[in-house]
């Protein structure tokens, strides 16, 4: 199902939660709304779930497949919804959580027990929880809770699953194998999915498109490989991921800051603003002797050979700690030890000026 | 856990005998404030025998008590009940201004005298009151009758369920009922099967609490009742007028009554103590038990 | 920070109306009847009445007999929380459960059995009239009865606050070279202080309205022990309907005074500790 929010803003008391957020979400997506706590990420979700409503505002909507659904309440807009702490029914069994969607319906429509009874497992069976429906909640597990609440989600046909952080009440390896699961879960029942998360590894493995949030706004709005190559903020590129901030100066078009020079793309920046140049850890090359005209001098003050890259933190001449990330091939080609003197020179960067983003 | 072993550890260090004396100051002082006064009733009924004790509920205006008691707590504790869980939905579901005095309104029975408390309805329903004249030309009686009473004991009563229940459903929060409204269910599909089953046990708790007051309430009811014995006597006034006929043994043993269901109330409230912690006790990842995905 | 607005869950208009008519009815209505008959009167009548000698000596009693039970039973009901709190022995629980015993068990019953055991031919009675000392019908009997039902006040306004601390911060200080007393002048009674004052308070406020367990043992005799509470039936029982509102206008202020003051208490010590 195609979603539409319009012009939405919340505010409560004197905290705004949203400012004026206008998104489009496709049929069949997985979106993850992505941003820090306080971004007004999880008002956003509960906006379109119906459970928060939008300050009054002429020109806000929020539209299911075109439609306006302002006027409808939450039981009546077909969402399957996932909490974070799961808000499983504590006193109810597996099994009575599962079917509690469609006992609740009007009598005309409700189902018949056996129809109940088959749906359920069924439910059960794709949460490969078969034999748990008689337990209750206290007896699962995390992981298992929060298969049980998608299931439950699921079991009124929802024409769309709003995910509130449903694994960040869980481990980290838990969290990657439902992860996963999710991903596979969506493509098979061709829903819309709405993920809410803090995670930018788990938003960028798995979504189709990432909104980006801070501050009760969207910083940016596209596929993982896009955001993350190519960011168009300082809050996106710091959001996702370790970088090296530089301060430079522009100069002839080009951000300098010592030896080291960062081409612009937009060359009619006049020279002298203060420019920041943003560069990924494994966006840098290091070597033992100056490389060409654009590189800075640093010492390696730290080396952690623990993990698939080595991670490198140099200290440049101003005392600024640079992270590198190095192949552990490359650090024993250059054999480095503690102390010694490199030069360090970005492959990509980002540069950004007030006023001038680029 | 390891909070209470720190107190505990803590409370070993401090000198054996500051423990011992402050365990026998403890238990001294209680035993003859508390223990005392609640053995006294039953020795004082059963002093003149088992025989003489019994006599005591032979009497017609002893029964007429026990039913006027049961008759007001039936009443009023029922009508406290909805009236708590109507304004802990309110205010511990939504929010809005001015929450704050609303509670401190609801509590206000408990800060007032219960002579008072009595005392508001005669000038509301009394002679010399705004609606004593008007009620009297259609032949209703409120004070020095039976209605009084009742609406004394409602009075006295009126904070108890919600007292409870506020903070209980403030705690749960509404997670659970959001989760049910998503799933379709109705408002009232909601409340009896997702937040009643949440809150069953502190309903209870309120409820015993509620009932051991509307039994035992003397001064309010007192102010409201006649005198008239068998008339509108509850148990606490038919004690006061047998212990002012120096009928001791009756008056204790009507008393024992009370005592007895102050008891059962202290076990009960014991008990539902424990239950309500479990309820209160939201985090469910507390109890984590592993984790196989 | 900030609460959500639940603008969408249902029953609020249905909930709230309920309570706020059910809560006019029974208690804010009737309320009203008594500060607007007490209104009726001119004010040099009322001021008479409330300020008359008899009147005044009931108020004397009143305050001062429950002065000094509250701070009976701050006394004791500090040592009671302690020993629940932090020590294990044999009764604790039982300790624990008995101590509610006042709320759950009728004022009158407790009258009558304080007045059984406390008269002249009481149980312990009898042992004190040799020695001169006076129980019921005396200010010492109205003290025994409103520290009675006032103890439950104290001791459960405390434990939370002796359960949280939760022995760290002694510790601490333990660590730090401070020995027991200090640890206990320092650290521990400056963190009960607002929960000490508070139960004061409680206990205070409710001895000021106790009847039923007072009267019995009072004996009620006019400018010697009576107490405001009785002197309003009294004067009810003389049909001096407006005499008793003014007098319960009065009490009544003096009682919301004393929440007001807990409240502020409450307020100020939760801007110093923090907590909710």
């Amino acid at each position: 199902m195609s979603i539409e929010v319009k012009n939405i803003s919340k505010t409560f008391g004197s905290f705004t939660a949203l400012k004026n957020i206008s998104l489009k979400i496709e049929n069949g997506e997985l979106i993850s709304l992505l941003g820090p706590s306080g971004s007004g990420k999880t008002t956003l979700l509960r906006v379109i779930a119906g459970m928060e409503l939008p300050d009054p505002s002429p020109d806000s909507q929020v539209l299911f497949f075109g439609e306006d659904v302002a006027n409808r309440p939450v039981g009546d807009r077909k969402v399957g919804f996932v909490f974070q702490h799961y808000a499983l029914f504590k006193h109810m069994s597996v099994y009575e959580n599962i079917a509690f969607g469609l006992r609740v319906r009007p009598r005309a429509l409700r189902p018949n027990e056996a129809t109940i009874r088959e749906k359920v497992h069924s439910l059960l069976a794709l949460i490969q929880l078969e034999g748990f429906g008689s337990r209750f909640p206290k007896q699962l597990s995390g992981g298992q809770r929060q298969r049980v609440a998608l299931a439950r989600a699921l079991a009124i046909e929802p024409q769309v699953l709003l995910l509130d952080e449903p694994f960040g009440a869980l481990d980290a390896k838990v969290r990657k194998g439902l992860r996963d699961w999710l991903r596979g879960l969506h493509d098979e029942l061709n829903t819309t999915t709405i993920l809410v998360t803090h995670d930018q590894e788990e938003a960028l493995e798995v979504s189709d498109r990432v909104v980006v949030m801070n501050q009760a706004r969207i910083e940016q709005v596209g596929a993982p490989a896009e955001v993350f190559h190519h960011p168009e903020s300082e809050f996106v590129i710091d959001f996702l991921g370790n970088v090296n901030v530089f301060q430079g100066r522009i100069n002839q078009g080009q951000a300098v800051l010592e030896n080291m020079r960062v081409k612009l793309s937009d060359p009619t920046i006049p020279d002298g603003e203060q420019a920041k140049v943003y560069v990924r850890p494994n966006d840098i090359t290091i070597d033992k002797n100056s490389i060409g005209d654009s590189s800075i001098e640093a010492s390696v003050t730290r080396i952690n050979r623990a993990g698939v890259q080595a991670k490198l933190s140099l200290a440049s001449k101003n005392n600024e700690e640079i992270r590198v990330d190095v192949s552990m091939e490359r650090l024993l080609e250059l054999g480095l030890q503690l102390g010694d003197t490199v030069y360090v020179h970005p492959t990509k960067a980002r540069v950004f000026v007030p006023d001038y983003t680029i | 856990m390891s909070e209470t072993t720190n107190r505990l550890r803590s409370g070993q260090q401090d000198p054996m005998w500051v423990r011992y004396l402050a365990i026998t100051i403890s238990l001294a002082f209680t035993s003859l404030m508390l223990v005392l006064p609640l053995c006294v009733v039953f020795w004082e009924a059963l002093r003149k025998g088992v025989w003489v004790y019994f006599a005591a509920f032979q009497d017609r205006n002893a029964i007429q008590a026990i039913y006027m008691t049961c008759l007001a707590a039936g009443i009023a504790v029922p009508l406290n009940l909805v009236f708590g869980i109507a304004a802990s939905w309110a205010i511990a579901k939504f929010s809005f201004r001015g929450k704050g005095f609303l509670i401190a309104l609801i509590d206000l029975p408990f800060a007032i005298s219960p002579v008072i408390s009595g005392l508001v309805y005669i000038l509301v329903f009394g002679m010399q009151g705004w609606l004593g004249k008007w009620l009297e030309g259609y032949g209703i009686q409120i004070i020095f009758a039976v209605p009084g009473i009742v609406l004394a004991t409602i009075f006295v009563t009126f904070p108890f369920v919600a007292r409870e229940l506020i903070p209980l459903m403030e705690e749960q929060g509404s997670e659970e009922e959001w989760a049910a409204i998503s799933l379709g269910a109705s408002g009232w599909q909601t409340f009896w099967r997702v937040t009643l089953p949440n809150i069953k046990w502190g309903v209870l708790y309120g409820v015993l609490l509620c009932n051991a007051r509307a039994m035992g309430e003397f001064g309010a009811v007192s102010v409201v009742s006649s005198n008239i014995r068998g008339g509108t006597n509850t148990l606490p006034l038919h004690i006061d007028a047998l212990h002012a006929d120096y009928n001791s043994v009756a008056a204790f043993s009507m008393a024992s009554i009370l005592a007895l269901l102050g008891v059962v109330t202290l076990i009960g409230k014991t008990l539902l103590e424990r239950k309500l912690v479990n309820e209160s006790s939201q985090s469910l990842e507390s109890t984590a038990t592993g984790d196989a995905i | 920070m900030t609460k959500n607005r639940k603008a969408a869950l249902p029953g609020f208009g249905l909930t709230m109306g309920y309570t706020l008519l059910y809560l006019s009815l029974i208690v804010l209505i009737p309320l009203i009847a008594l500060f607007l008959k007490a209104a009726t009167m001119d004010f040099s009548e009322f001021y008479q009445t409330v300020t008359s000698k008899r009147v005044l000596a009931a108020y004397r009693l009143t305050f001062g007999a429950s002065l000094i039970a509250a701070l009976i039973n701050t006394f004791f009901g500090a040592i009671v929380a302690w020993s629940i709190v932090r020590y294990r022995f044999f009764g604790r629980r039982f300790l624990d459960a008995i101590i509610d015993l006042p709320f759950a068990m009728p004022t009158a019953v407790s009258g009558i059995a304080l007045m059984a055991i406390y008269a002249r031919t009481g149980l312990i009675g009898k042992y004190l009239e040799p020695l001169g000392i006076k129980t019921a019908i005396s200010p010492l009997g109205i003290v025994i009865a409103l520290t009675f039902i006032g103890l439950p006040f104290v001791v459960r306004t405390l434990q939370p606050a002796l359960e949280e601390l939760d022995g760290e911060s002694e510790q601490a200080a333990a660590s730090l070279g401070a020995n027991r007393l200090q640890t206990f002048f320092r650290v521990i009674v400056p963190s009960l202080l607002p929960s000490l004052l508070t139960g004061f308070t409680l206990a205070f406020a409710r001895a000021l309205g106790e009847y039923g367990s007072v009267i019995y043992i009072a004996g009620n005799i006019p400018m010697k022990t009576e107490i405001a509470s009785l002197l309003i039936v009294s004067k009810l029982d003389t049909s001096d309907v407006p005499g008793a509102a003014a007098i319960a206008v009065v009490m009544l202020m003096a009682t919301f005074l004393i929440l007001l003051l807990v409240q502020g208490i409450q307020w100020w010590s939760q801007r110093i500790t923090g907590r909710n």
